[in-house]
């Protein structure tokens, strides 16, 4: 199929990487990288295309953690089973947010704000609630099979979490060259006139807010299954609902590689910061908070508007030369 | 008689909170009325007024009462530099782009406050932290007491300042038509950066009335901020009168649910009234349309 050699080239690139990079600090550094990816894709699946800027993404990555974790410890549930349950459940609670808001017309700071108060409500249930450990959390027993969704070999956990990326990135193709795709950015681009047109909008809206879920679902799936421990504050916190939404915007919002190259950017500085300065609480989103705004300020289409802006600059003044010579 | 007279100090309770979540409420609703945005860096705004309250009175031994007078011209200004040099050129005008500059603000602030001052909560003692008043059927804390009036002055003297000065219409101007306003030569930005700093200053008056009974850690805003949130959206948004009744009510809903459900269910009650409101009439009990 046409377009796809660049997401094609993209992932064979880095699924070599494990092969040559051996330290596990490394691959941690890039599980960690895809994971808010990831997450990220899901915000961009809502945000970037649909134009709902959801400030509670971790309302799904959440409810991905919650769920992956207790079907196996509570109820005995095979991991591979548990790990597509919490893919499953994080597009219902999407379904459900998505109903209740879309269907009273909530946009703007209306949804943001809407989206908000479900994660945060979400994150206080969790940490009272008997089931989802309080405020201790939950710890997943070690149990290295394939069976179990765990692996000795970090490589392989690497290999998983890029497998997943690469089906965002061909959802993220596939909605762009969609009609649902059309549908949803004339939405984003003017929502009373694509439904004069005769968009449904209501159900373009909840359909992306159930993709989106998904994917930031998958997301907390994977994290409970690496870290193998959650809790109130990683799965529902606003960490997460923050760089949910930074990787798109820093990587070019409304792209299909957005999310990846600013969860690149992301990591990568946050670990900057943390070699300039000593890892001290608060620092890395410090940093995260200041490039949210840098962004906005001068580079509002994100790294990859950066890039096409360059190349445009470049192709300019080689036709001139062309001219003049 | 005896449950009667728990039940009534429990609404006075009530009240005397809410008035303190009304002031911050009333920040939120103004900007909102104005620029059209949810100020979410509202809440870090409020952890930071209430970390400068702290520290006028520890270092420089200033009351907090007294620490107001300074504090709210202190963060006009500074609300009014945000607006002016920060939120409104970086957002290009778009409004989607500012909600994300607010967002990242109070990102910003509340882990800069954070990798400042660490997440130690912190109290400071004034002596009449816990005088109290004889109602002759109970007691009402004296501090709180004071915030609820000097709450009703704040709001009485914006109604006077939007009513009667000339920046005040102007303000209002903008709120009902930015457009026309802006063809009758009023300089829009100057009007939201001042709105903003309005806004600023309530958080820095309330940081002050809150301070002598409460206390301050980098996140504190955090929990104000969705009570405002909640309140606005109750009253209406961009709703002053919305903004001091829906205070009051959550106030008192707050303290009976307190009562009767015990304390940690009391916040989970505020969200779930907040996201009803939304679903059922996101216009509020007073607000014109969404």
């Amino acid at each position: 199929m046409k377009g796809l050699a660049p997401i094609t080239a993209a992932v064979a690139a880095l699924a070599a990487v494990p092969l040559v990079v051996q330290s596990n600090t490394a691959l941690n550094f890039l599980v960690m990288t895809l994971l808010i990816a990831l997450a990220g894709q899901g915000w961009n699946v809502l945000g970037g295309y649909g134009g709902q800027y959801s400030f509670g993404h971790a309302a799904f990555f959440g409810t991905g953690v919650y769920v992956t974790a207790i079907l196996q410890v509570h109820y005995g549930v095979n991991a591979w089973f548990s790990f597509a349950a919490g893919i499953a459940g994080g597009a219902a609670v999407g379904a459900l947010i998505g109903a209740l808001t879309f269907r009273v017309g909530l946009r703007g700071s209306y949804f943001a704000l809407v989206t908000l108060a479900f994660a945060e409500v979400l994150r206080i249930i969790a940490s009272v609630a008997p089931i989802t450990g309080a405020g201790v959390g939950i710890l997943i027993k070690l149990d290295l099979r394939v069976a179990a969704f765990q692996f000795q070999s970090r490589a392989v956990f690497y290999w998983i979490i890029l497998a997943l990326v690469s089906i965002s990135l061909l959802i993220a193709q596939a909605i762009e060259r969609s009609r649902f795709g059309a549908w949803l950015i004339a939405v984003r681009e003017n929502e009373d006139a694509a439904k004069a047109l005769g968009v449904n909008v209501g159900r373009v809206k909840l359909g992306a807010m159930i993709v989106s879920a998904a994917i930031t679902a998958a997301a907390g799936c994977f994290y409970a299954q690496y870290f193998l421990f959650v809790d109130s504050g990683i799965a529902y916190g606003t960490r997460t609902s923050i760089e949910a939404l930074l990787t798109p915007i820093i990587g070019g919002v409304g792209t299909v590689f957005g999310p990846l190259l600013g969860a690149l950017a992301v990591n990568a500085l946050s670990e900057g910061a943390k070699l300039v300065a000593g890892d001290a609480p608060g620092l890395s989103l410090i940093v995260y908070g200041c490039v949210l705004v840098l962004v906005i300020a001068f580079a509002p289409r994100g790294l990859i508007g950066l890039v096409e802006m360059a190349r445009l600059r470049v192709a300019r003044s080689t036709t001139r030369e062309a001219a003049h010579g | 008689m005896f449950s009667l007279v728990i039940l009534i100090t429990a609404v006075l309770n009530g009240l005397l909170t809410g008035a303190v979540y009304a002031l911050v409420a009333l920040g939120l609703t103004l900007i909102y009325g104005v620029l059209h945005i949810i100020n979410f860096a509202h809440g870090a705004l409020l952890s930071a007024a209430l970390f400068a309250a702290f520290f006028a009175f520890k270092l420089l031994g200033l009351d907090p009462y007294l620490a107001a007078l300074l504090l709210a011209p202190a963060f006009f200004v500074l609300g009014y530099a945000l607006q002016r040099l920060v939120i409104g050129p970086v957002s290009h005008g778009n409004d989607r782009n500012m909600l994300l500059v607010t967002l990242g603000l109070s990102v910003v602030i509340e882990n800069f406050l954070l990798y400042a001052f660490r997440a130690d909560t912190r109290t400071i003692d004034v002596p009449y932290a816990f005088q109290t008043i004889d109602l002759g059927f109970t007691f009402l804390p004296i501090p709180r007491l004071i915030g609820f009036v000097v709450v009703f002055a704040v709001a009485l003297a914006l109604w006077v300042f939007m009513r009667f000065t000339d920046v005040g219409k102007a303000i209002r101007a903008v709120a009902k038509e930015k457009l026309g306003a802006q063809l009758v030569g009023i300089d829009v930005a100057h009007v939201y950066a001042m709105t903003f700093g309005l806004g600023t200053a309530c958080v820095a008056i309330a940081a002050c009335l809150l301070i002598p009974t409460f206390y301050v850690n980098p996140t504190v805003g955090e929990a104000f901020v969705l009570i405002a949130f909640t309140i606005v959206v109750l009253g209406g948004m961009g709703s002053v009168p919305g903004a001091l009744i829906g205070g009051l009510l959550i106030g008192v809903v707050e303290s009976l649910s307190g009562l009767f459900f015990g304390e940690s269910l009391g916040q989970l009650g505020i969200f779930l009234i907040f996201i009803a409101v939304l679903l059922v009439k996101p216009t509020g009990l007073f607000g014109a349309k969404a």
